[in-house]
């Protein structure tokens, strides 16, 4: 699989999801700059990394979804092609249009940093392939925008189509109080395009896919995604 | 020619920062305050004299970027 990651003036862990796709693919993701004009030819995945594109101006991910590099990255998703936004790139993903909703200011106002269970939603992806669906995963999120929001017709479809991803949850799997960090709803975590092929979401797997960093359990994505392309 | 784009939530989108700001007023004790939405004004130069095109740039500029039209409104004014 090649892939390749894009570093927006404020991306801060782009250095992370290249090491997590090294390590899954054994070979080394194009840096590509947010002013270019195209992709490195053959790209299979494009990652539009966390962090503060823009210093989070006007909305966050609002202005990185105008980059001139977006407009290369629309057409690779029109093409088909795999497309992972994490945390940021979530916020860049629903701003750009690639995904539908929004992602607001967390329900408790702060700014959460913390370790984060979640819930596998569905095997049927590319991106979670060998995760088992309902399984439960200990991630990491770091985010004051994160709770998802779409109008009812948007969130039902989402629904319908087995299009979210992942979603909050405690230790055990439950869904009780206390589970959803951000109120996002229906504790949305990720969700999928129609064609399955880009995935948005606001935990960090690519922080906990080494044994010192409390955990390896973002290894799953990354290794599904190799095993796709 | 001058503008101001005012660009708020729609009605039922909840707004945690106004919410915060109608906490902090009460507690400084600012009477009378039933409740706060917040929102953003940019105010916008244009080099047209034209009204409608300006009426028609300032309308490019909030669908495409100013407002998230999944949850906000926004309102032009052209003040001359």
């Amino acid at each position: 699989m090649k892939t390749a990651v894009i570093t927006f003036p404020g991306s801060n862990r782009q250095q992370d999801v290249m090491r997590a796709l090294q390590q899954a693919t054994g070979t080394a993701p194009a840096a590509v700059w947010h002013g270019d004009h195209e992709l490195p030819a053959g790209t299979d995945l494009v990652v539009l990394p966390g962090g503060f594109s823009y210093g989070d101006y006007l909305r966050c991910g609002a202005i990185a979804g105008h980059a001139e590099i977006m407009t290369a990255v629309r057409a690779h998703a029109a093409r088909g092609g795999y497309v992972l936004g994490i945390c940021n790139g979530f916020q860049i993903l629903v701003e750009s249009g690639l995904l539908p909703g929004i992602l607001m200011r967390n329900a408790g106002l702060r700014f959460i940093c913390k370790m984060q269970h979640l819930q596998v939603a569905t095997q049927n992806s590319d991106f979670t392939s060998l995760y088992k669906k309902g399984q439960v995963i200990k991630v990491c999120i770091a985010h004051g925008e994160g709770n998802y929001m779409a109008d009812e017709h948007t969130i039902t479809a989402l629904e319908e189509q087995d299009r979210v991803a992942f979603r909050y949850c405690h230790a055990d799997g439950t869904r009780t109080l206390g589970a959803n960090p951000n109120g996002s709803i229906n504790d949305i975590a990720g969700i999928l395009s129609e064609n399955r092929r880009v995935l948005g979401m606001m935990p960090h797997p690519e922080n906990l896919i080494e044994d010192i960093m409390g955990g390896t359990d973002g290894r799953g994505l990354f290794a599904s995604l190799a095993k796709a392309a | 020619m001058k503008a101001r784009v005012t660009v708020t939530l729609k009605n039922g989108v909840l707004d945690p920062q106004g919410k915060a700001i109608e906490g902090a007023l009460k507690a400084l004790g600012v009477d009378g305050i039933k409740s706060v939405r917040q929102g953003k004004v940019f105010d916008i130069e244009l080099s047209t004299k034209d009204a409608v095109k300006a009426e028609d740039a300032l309308r490019q500029a909030g669908e495409k970027l100013l407002a998230n039209t999944v949850i906000e409104n926004f309102k032009v004014e052209i003040n001359d």
